[in-house]
């Protein structure tokens, strides 16, 4: 047993409003410069709906993930190692960035230096990419918006397989909800095997893939190799670049900036333990309906004495075991039985996981009645289809789905029986698995979210392995070379030093020394 | 043989050879950040795999030909029995074949990087430099197939190879071998040498990446880095 500990993330998509706030305070930390204007680490779909980039989902299209061979091994859907290797030149399953989209500004300047003219100027996009005004901005990173666009257009999402989508077209059957993404950081990604110079990699100590920056070479095949299109290749540096699960917060004990900053609270933070040498074993069980299970199987219980024992042995700092234990990640997934991992089916066992939203009833007011309890309904007449989040989040299988559902319903019929009648009712709980002192901690950690319950990241401990003596007036934060930049304003081998500005700030700048 | 021809061709190859092996080396110490294949396939794919996959195969099989026909010494030719004037054949023609699908890649892919308004306004003067300087370079290698024809006894042939042996083997008397070659081979010699020592400024260092990936072949599918 392998024992490695890895600080996974759970959204609760019961209660996203699809502000965005995620994404853009994760845009203006980390993606405000030249090459990765158009890549955000964080985005938010509304589904059903194609996503960022089109159609992402379409394995057949994108070829993304793993797939499972005859003998039982994984490899890359995108193939093996030769086939990786001969693409190199050309890649055949590359995104093109007008699958994301053309990055655009606008031409603000306009707006103060117009002449007089009869009709106001306007301020025109202007792409980012040519410096030439756009006649049409075409597509956008969140072009869906609240189901924004025609059905037809919608609905070529891969989630509706299995349903007969025709009747979700109509007005009053419509649906929507919202879909955080990020990287998953998975406990088997498909794009650190892609790479061919081997410049991803996965930490041991928190489990956060990352991209060495100057090891990179811009080979591209990380980018095909994800499925979730989480790796995004920065057109002005030549490198790939993906979400950093802002290790530097993690590292000081704080949560990223996306869940910090989600109005909704609906983020969650926590240790999770689990064995490596279950990975290989996990990721290729051969029906993809197991999959889930198969991920649920490596993950090791915080409160038990042997996991504790051994955890320790193998060098597990005792802060991150009592983090474990308090882990709300742990608790929805392993105990709750409500988070589920995104497209198992990938067979990348990802880490970052979601609960599943309830959502209106759909049938009652042609039924005459609403659910079977009142005011709560069955989760059966849920105007989202089970299916829908069941090919989302466990490879199409309803049966774990209804449950979450359930169990999120009783803990609001048990909680409203007792906060508007009074009434401690432990028969509303019986369709679950859980004690009433459980639903009461849920309703605890999901409903009422408080900071330190949904945040519980202990500090990395790298006094353990560094002294910071050493670290003493290094360079900090600094794009791939850091310190050994040279005096003049180019550099002999070609490269700008640090491009972190949007093109008019770098021409204001420019103008200014100019000056 | 004047001084200019013995500095070209006696002393410029060593001069062309250390800026490319020390200034690769001191790339890749100090600065691998800009150490990149520098795709532009995101922002135009257009007829890149067709381009770019004729290219390097034209390019790759122009590159062995070279190192292979220059550098294998002669008695080794002629212990395998090949004759000069078969193995001066088996030069034009395999190397007829590879650099015209070469030539033809790099065509497409100079008009791609001139042509899209997007790459037109992303690339450096680099990458312009290098394209126009690979175009010169391959032209001109082809064009010594045609001269080559006229003298099919493998003697110029020979002569190259004794140049080029007597080069990477520290012997002084390289250039004097070479001093009655045609101006075109001259010419392609210079370009050729002025192609690597420019090497290490541009994206071409990407080559030697593309070498080290074939380490990928034997390498797990999974990295784990440890704490430091």
């Amino acid at each position: 047993m392998k024992i490695r500990a890895q600080i996974g993330m759970v959204l609760n998509l019961d209660k996203c409003i699809g502000c965005h706030t995620c994404s853009v305070t994760c845009k203006n930390v980390w993606t405000s410069r030249d090459g990765v204007e158009y890549a955000w680490f964080n985005n938010v779909e509304t589904k059903p709906g194609i996503g960022f980039p089109k159609d992402w989902e379409n394995q057949d299209k994108w070829q993304g993930g793993w797939v499972r061979k005859p003998d039982g091994k994984l490899e890359p859907r995108q193939g093996g190692k030769l086939k990786i290797l001969a693409n190199i030149f050309a890649n055949p399953n590359l995104p093109a960035i007008d699958d994301y989209y053309e990055p655009f500004t606008y031409d603000y300047e306009r707006l103060q230096n117009a002449p007089e003219v009869a009709t106001p100027p306007t301020a025109r996009p202007v792409s980012v990419l040519t410096g030439q005004k756009m006649d049409k901005i075409e597509w956008g990173p969140n072009w869906e918006d609240d189901l924004g666009g025609e059905f037809a257009k919608r609905a070529k999402d891969a989630l509706f397989e299995g349903i007969q989508k025709e009747m979700y077209s109509a007005f009053e059957n419509t649906f929507m909800m919202y879909l955080p993404r990020l990287c998953e950081h998975c406990l088997n990604p498909a794009c650190v095997a892609s790479c061919p110079s081997g410049s991803i990699y996965k930490r041991e100590d928190d489990g956060i893939v990352l991209i060495d920056q100057d090891k990179c070479r811009g080979w591209r095949m990380c980018v095909s190799g994800c499925p979730y299109k989480k790796i995004y290749y920065n057109w002005q540096s030549g490198k790939a670049e993906k979400c950093i699960f802002c290790y530097p917060r993690i590292e000081a004990g704080q949560p990223t900036v996306c869940s910090e900053t989600c109005v909704g609270r609906i983020r969650y933070l926590g240790v999770l333990l689990y064995d490596a040498d279950k990975i290989a074993e996990a990721a290729a069980v051969e029906d993809e309906q197991s999959l889930y299970e198969a991920q649920l199987g490596c993950f090791l219980d915080p409160n038990s004495a042997d996991v504790i024992a051994e955890a320790r042995r193998q060098g597990i700092p005792e802060s991150w075991l009592t983090a474990a234990k308090a882990s709300p990640v742990y608790k929805m997934a392993m105990e709750w039985k409500v988070a589920f991992p995104l497209h198992p089916e990938y067979r990348t066992l990802p880490m970052v996981w979601y609960i599943p939203p309830l959502s209106p009833i759909q049938s009652a007011l042609e039924n005459g009645l609403i659910g079977e309890n009142g005011i709560i309904p069955d989760v059966k007449d849920l105007r989202i289809p089970i299916r829908y989040l069941a090919n989302l989040l466990t490879a199409g299988r309803e049966e774990p789905i209804v449950k979450a559902l359930e169990t999120m319903v009783a803990m609001r019929r048990y909680m409203r029986s007792k906060s508007v009648a009074g009434v401690v009712d432990p028969a509303t709980l019986a369709s679950t698995h859980l004690s009433a002192a459980e639903v009461e901690r849920m309703y605890q950690v999901m409903a009422i979210a408080n900071y330190e319950d949904r945040f519980v990241v202990p500090s990395s401990h790298k006094e353990m392995v560094e002294e910071a003596f050493e670290d003493k007036a290094g360079c900090g934060f600094s794009f791939g070379n850091g310190c050994s930049g040279g005096v003049s304003e180019g550099s002999l081998f070609g490269k700008k030093q640090a491009p972190i500005v949007f093109h008019d700030l770098r021409r204001d700048r420019a103008a200014n020394r100019r000056q | 043989m004047n001084t200019l021809h013995q500095f070209v061709f006696g002393i410029y190859p060593y001069i062309a050879l250390a800026i490319f092996l020390f200034g690769s080396l001191a790339r890749f110490e100090r600065e691998q950040y800009g150490w990149k294949s520098d795709s532009s396939q995101l922002l135009h794919r257009g007829n890149l795999r067709t381009a770019n996959i004729l290219f390097h195969v034209g390019v790759l099989g122009v590159f062995f030909g070279h190192l292979v026909g220059l550098l294998t010494p002669v008695a080794v030719w002629d212990a395998l029995g090949v004759s000069h004037s078969f193995k001066q054949m088996l030069a034009m023609v395999a190397g007829g074949l590879f650099g015209g699908i070469g030539l033809i890649g790099l065509v497409m892919l100079i008009a791609r990087r001139f042509g899209n308004a997007r790459l037109a306004a992303n690339s450096s003067w680099r990458d312009k430099l290098l394209l126009i300087w690979l175009l010169i370079t391959l032209a001109l290698g082809l064009s010594t197939i045609l001269v080559s024809a006229h003298h099919t006894d493998g003697h110029q042939m020979i002569k190259l190879m004794t140049w080029a042996q007597h080069i990477v083997t520290l012997r002084g008397d390289a250039a004097g071998y070479i001093a009655n070659a045609a101006p075109i081979f001259k010419a392609h010699i210079f370009m050729g040498m002025t192609f690597f020592l420019i090497f290490p400024f541009t994206r071409m260092v990407h080559v030697w990446s593309g070498f080290a990936s074939v380490g990928y072949v034997g390498r797990t599918w999974q990295l784990v880095r440890a704490r430091r």
